[in-house]
């Protein structure tokens, strides 16, 4: 019970903070959109048959707008204020609520993206786009338990960007691989019978990836 | 001889599996043909690389409760030395590859997951040359050990079963299941893995020493 309080308390001030600067969502709504449009630019000809590359675009501009939206959870504490939240709340709770927090921040970031890039490629606009949705949803889910915990070690590391990439990438892979064959399940407007299997694995994977990040992340915290 | 005697096994086996290996028979196969030979050669890699990464998240564990120097240097030790055979595994690999696929990488999903796995452990040995400080290194360096290991569990051994793959045992090519009811074979290669992996401990402790003398040296 008073984890759930902590969490709540702690999410409400993530919320807080960001909508008082709005720098955040500001700053990777821009990068997405300018990115989207670049590649827009660059990819004008596009053929009716590359739907892939349509898709593995989206993917990328995906990850690296969440590596630039997650990573700040930790790199952008100072020292000062993780001791703060130290004193005051368990180490759970922190990682708890820093993890909802983004997955929230992604699930917006996301969606924009994805109405925005349909608007910019309209013409190849995935047939189920449900399942792409899906696909999205875990992807945002996916990418935050995992950048979460990475940002976390590379702040306390103490060499933030540059370690943040190195660190998350060959993590990330895994699931990046899983959820573009999800998102071209959806491409090619497959039934849902034969998406299942990588569902089920992602599910698996943020599981994992979430037991393992509460299990270890009270040793990171402790300095 | 009580400390030796698995050193000596080890050897043994290893020596025998390279004279077995290239003279006794194997299964006449099409495509494979002699490059079959190579399964004693190239999977025993695979299984000393998985072996020392185990070793190396137990001293992580134990580093993290005990905070002893000892358990990190065992740690990173052992990661050096599942490095060199994961190097290994991607070259035999690659050899066997030009000679049956045609190219040494020709992008296979089994390549690109093994390269990724092995990447993930050149991530952390540059997180553990990025911190100065001794005792923060071994706690963040064995925090992110034990955070990438399921998810090279989950490469190596569950996404390849997802995606086609030329690999044999993948995409309805032949696995070693069906070799392996050639007993020629299974002579070879069992001894092959078991001596491998002894091999590999046998690098892992002697790099552990010369270690922890370097550390002792730095101390005085």
């Amino acid at each position: 019970m008073q984890l759930a309080r902590e969490v709540k308390y702690l999410i409400h001030k993530e919320v807080l903070l960001e909508w008082r600067s709005k720098y955040t969502i500001n700053g990777v709504l821009l990068y997405v959109v300018s990115t989207i449009f670049t590649c827009y630019l660059s990819f004008v000809s596009l053929s009716e048959r590359e739907r892939l590359t349509w898709n593995a675009l989206f993917w990328i501009i995906m990850l690296f707008a969440s590596i630039n939206g997650v990573s700040k959870s930790f790199l952008q504490e100072t020292k000062g204020q993780q001791l703060y939240s130290y004193l005051l709340a368990s180490p759970a709770a922190v990682l708890i609520s820093k993890t909802i927090y983004n997955t929230l921040l992604m699930l917006v970031l996301t969606t924009v993206a994805l109405c925005f890039y349909t608007l910019v490629f309209n013409d190849y606009t995935p047939p189920d786009l449900l399942l792409y949705y899906v696909a999205v949803v875990l992807g945002s889910i996916s990418f935050s338990t995992v950048f979460t915990m990475v940002s976390a070690i590379a702040s306390k590391a103490g060499n933030g960007g540059m370690l943040m990439a190195i660190l998350s990438f060959p993590i990330i892979i895994p699931v990046l691989i899983l959820l573009i064959k999800l998102a071209k399940n959806a491409v090619d407007g497959l039934p849902w019978e034969n998406s299942y299997d990588e569902i089920g694995m992602l599910l698996v994977v943020n599981v994992l990836t979430v037991a393992t990040s509460l299990l270890l992340f009270p040793y990171l915290w402790r300095d | 001889m009580n400390k030796v005697w698995w050193k000596i096994l080890g050897s043994v086996l290893v020596i025998y599996t390279a004279i077995a290996g290239l003279l006794l028979g194997v299964p006449r196969l099409p495509i494979l043909n002699e490059s079959i030979r190579n399964l004693y050669f190239h999977v025993p890699m695979w299984f000393a690389m998985i072996v020392l990464f185990s070793i190396s998240v137990f001293y992580s564990v134990k580093s993290l409760s005990s905070k002893s120097e000892i358990d990190d240097i065992k740690a990173v030790e052992s990661v050096n030395a599942g490095i060199i055979f994961g190097l290994l595994g991607l070259v035999t690999g690659a050899i066997w590859a030009k000679y049956t696929w045609g190219q040494f990488w020709s992008f296979d999903p089994k390549q690109n997951f093994a390269a990724i796995s092995v990447l993930l452990y050149f991530a952390y040995l540059i997180l553990r040359n990025a911190i100065d400080e001794e005792q923060k290194r071994a706690k963040i360096s064995a925090i992110y050990n034990i955070f990438a290991f399921p998810m090279m569990v989950v490469l190596l051994f569950v996404l390849p079963r997802l995606k086609d793959s030329l690999h044999p045992g993948n995409g309805g090519n032949p696995g070693f299941n069906s070799y392996d009811l050639d007993s020629r074979m299974r002579m070879v290669f069992y001894p092959a893995c078991l001596g491998w992996i002894l091999i590999g401990y046998w690098v892992y402790t002697i790099r552990f020493r010369i270690r922890s003398i370097e550390v002792k040296q730095q101390a005085n």
